[in-house]
């Protein structure tokens, strides 16, 4: 079943043209409305008019998060704000968030990749449909409450959190499809074995789930677990939001929707593009956005995309499941977290040099995270209750700046690992 | 005054043996010492012959470490002894941060080390209450 046939099992030749065409269109767009993008292609001595094949593409400077940052907040718009009609931001590393901006026609092709990526996994007009992504400034819950409505199924847009009222409209409602992230959909499940409810309660059927790293490992929990089919779907602020890529029934790989995004995999080092069946980091470049356009965005996200016709008889390329990163970016409970972060609050507070180690753990299907900071003499004070408001106070400007609450651990100077090179900042014992 | 030794240890084993021993090879002898703990942490307070030399060691040590300004009170050696000298500290309106014993005495007299705000201030209020407050020189030798 497909939303869009025509575009979705188009012919790769005919979709190339297609690519080429909308390629040149918004190289043109970014060139005469973003200085930034003006500035870096004559940098580079590129210019619109080179780009004469999608290879061309590999012409292009790339685009990092930084970049993004530095035109905080809106100069990487190719409009006015008169033509914005919704912003949307993600979290970042120093307090300023990265904001992304939609026309009206921007929002009309994110509802028609995520109508595609819902029908994928099986929605219908037919069906309940429970958003419990966050709603907000995060782009999960909007952009997948935009696709459904577009698909026509009925929608209950829960946003994230408030479990036991989500598991009784889940059961009074009907809900067949529930979108949310997999760490969540595994409270869902474990928060309904302890009500010991009767699963033949609930209708659902399926989940697509997304906004964070997971593995098959915890597909197979999942689908045990709620007794449900789990879809992987993909997508970043970035580019659109969800709505980028996703699986087919098939669960062999995610089609990025490529008409609308032009993949590559580069080696992250080098940045030279990888050919099929390497694994390499995902770039993208928007084909028809008009908002915020992004040329060659380096993701971070690792993957192998792969060309070879799916079962499903879609003929857009399949990623896989993303496989890490090549930053030291984590996702703890869908919120990114950098170390980044916690330094700059600890540099804040007055350590020089501070000292850190971040602890991701799974427990009982929730993230935690553990700070450890090294107490320096400058810090310590010989009163307990000093001690102790300096954790405080850590933790709670730790709270507002990654907006995830963590555990504050002070221990001994120079008791945490020293490497040569790069500090050890994180260790990750989730079983992803 | 006398300068304490105050140290910032995990709650993890062979910590406070690795205090002692640095203060062992380098001669310096405890007199005195306090440990407060909560569950992940805790905070060493120490009584030594030489709070520069230890307070040196053990920053070569990698310890975190601060010196504090306490006060040393002869308290009579008695039952009701400790009762009745913070009495007179209570209504000096004195208020004791935290106190430990000191394991030598003089004489019929044990000693007490207390931790105070502005002990500067409270050495006189102390005294004139009538409680004998021992210099540092004297402590550190008893």
């Amino acid at each position: 079943m497909y939303w869009n046939e025509h575009f979705e099992c188009m012919n790769r030749e005919e979709l190339k043209e297609l690519q080429l065409m909308r390629l040149k269109k918004i190289v043109e767009r970014v060139f005469f409305n973003v200085p930034f993008y003006r500035k870096k292609f004559q940098e580079l001595g590129v210019e619109p008019a080179d780009i004469k094949s999608l290879d061309d593409l590999r012409k292009l400077p790339f685009t990092t998060k930084q970049d993004l940052r530095d035109n905080y907040p809106f100069g990487m718009f190719t409009v006015p704000m008169s033509e914005i009609v919704r912003v949307h931001a993600s979290s970042g590393t120093t307090g300023k968030p990265t904001v992304v901006g939609y026309t009206r026609e921007d929002i009309n092709t994110w509802a028609e990749v995520l109508a595609r990526t819902l029908t994928c996994g099986g929605t219908t007009k037919n069906s309940v449909i429970q958003i419990a992504y966050g709603y907000g400034l995060f782009t999960g819950g909007l952009g997948i409450h935009y696709g459904a409505e577009r698909v026509g199924a009925s929608v209950i847009p829960m946003s994230a959190g408030n479990t036991k009222r989500q598991l009784m409209l889940m059961k009074d409602f009907g809900t067949n499809v529930l979108a949310c992230t997999p760490s969540y959909a595994l409270y869902l499940a474990e928060t309904l074995e302890k009500m010991d409810w009767d699963r033949d309660k609930l209708k659902l059927k399926y989940g697509i789930f997304g906004a964070e790293p997971w593995s098959e490992r915890m597909r197979q929990e999942i689908e045990k677990r709620l007794q449900i089919s789990a879809i992987d779907i993909y997508g970043l602020s970035e580019v659109i939001g969800p709505g980028v890529a996703s699986e087919c029934q098939g669960k062999k790989g995610l089609h990025i929707f490529e008409d609308h995004f032009l993949p590559e995999i580069i080696d992250p080092v080098t940045g030279e593009s990888l050919p099929f069946g390497e694994k390499g980091e995902l770039v993208f470049t928007t084909l028809t956005k008009e908002g915020f356009p992004v040329i060659r965005y380096r993701t971070r996200d690792i993957s192998i995309m792969t060309e070879e016709p799916c079962s499903c008889g879609r003929t857009h390329v399949r990623m896989s499941k993303v496989m890490g990163r090549t930053d030291d970016m984590m996702v703890i409970r869908g919120v990114n977290v950098f170390p980044t972060q916690v330094e700059a609050v600890l540099l804040e507070i007055g350590e020089i040099e501070p000292h850190y180690l971040l602890i991701v753990d799974r427990i009982g299907n929730l993230d935690s995270l553990e700070i450890q900071v090294e107490l320096s003499s400058s810090m310590f004070s010989d009163k307990i209750k000093g001690l102790e408001d300096l954790e405080r106070k850590i933790r709670s400007r730790i709270d507002s700046t990654l907006g995830i609450s963590a555990k504050i651990k002070l221990v001994e100077p120079h008791s945490l690992p020293r490497s040569e090179g790069k500090a050890q900042r994180v260790i990750d014992r989730r079983k992803i | 005054m006398i300068k304490q030794i105050s140290l910032f240890l995990e709650n993890k084993e062979g910590r406070l043996a690795r205090v002692c021993h640095v203060l062992g090879d380098n001669k310096i002898n405890i007199r005195a010492l306090s440990l407060a703990d909560t569950t992940d942490f805790g905070v060493l307070r120490l009584i030594v012959n030489e709070p520069e030399k230890a307070y040196e060691v053990l920053k070569e040590n990698k310890f975190a470490v601060s010196v504090t300004d306490v006060l040393a009170m002869e308290v009579s050696d008695s039952p009701g002894g400790l009762a009745g000298t913070l009495e007179r500290l209570d209504e000096a309106e004195i208020n004791v941060e935290y106190m430990y014993a000191f394991l030598g005495t003089t004489a019929e007299q044990a000693l007490v080390i207390i931790c105070v705000e502005n002990p500067q201030e409270a050495i006189h209020v102390i005294r004139k209450a009538g409680i004998k407050v021992l210099e540092g020189d004297k402590v550190y030798s008893l």
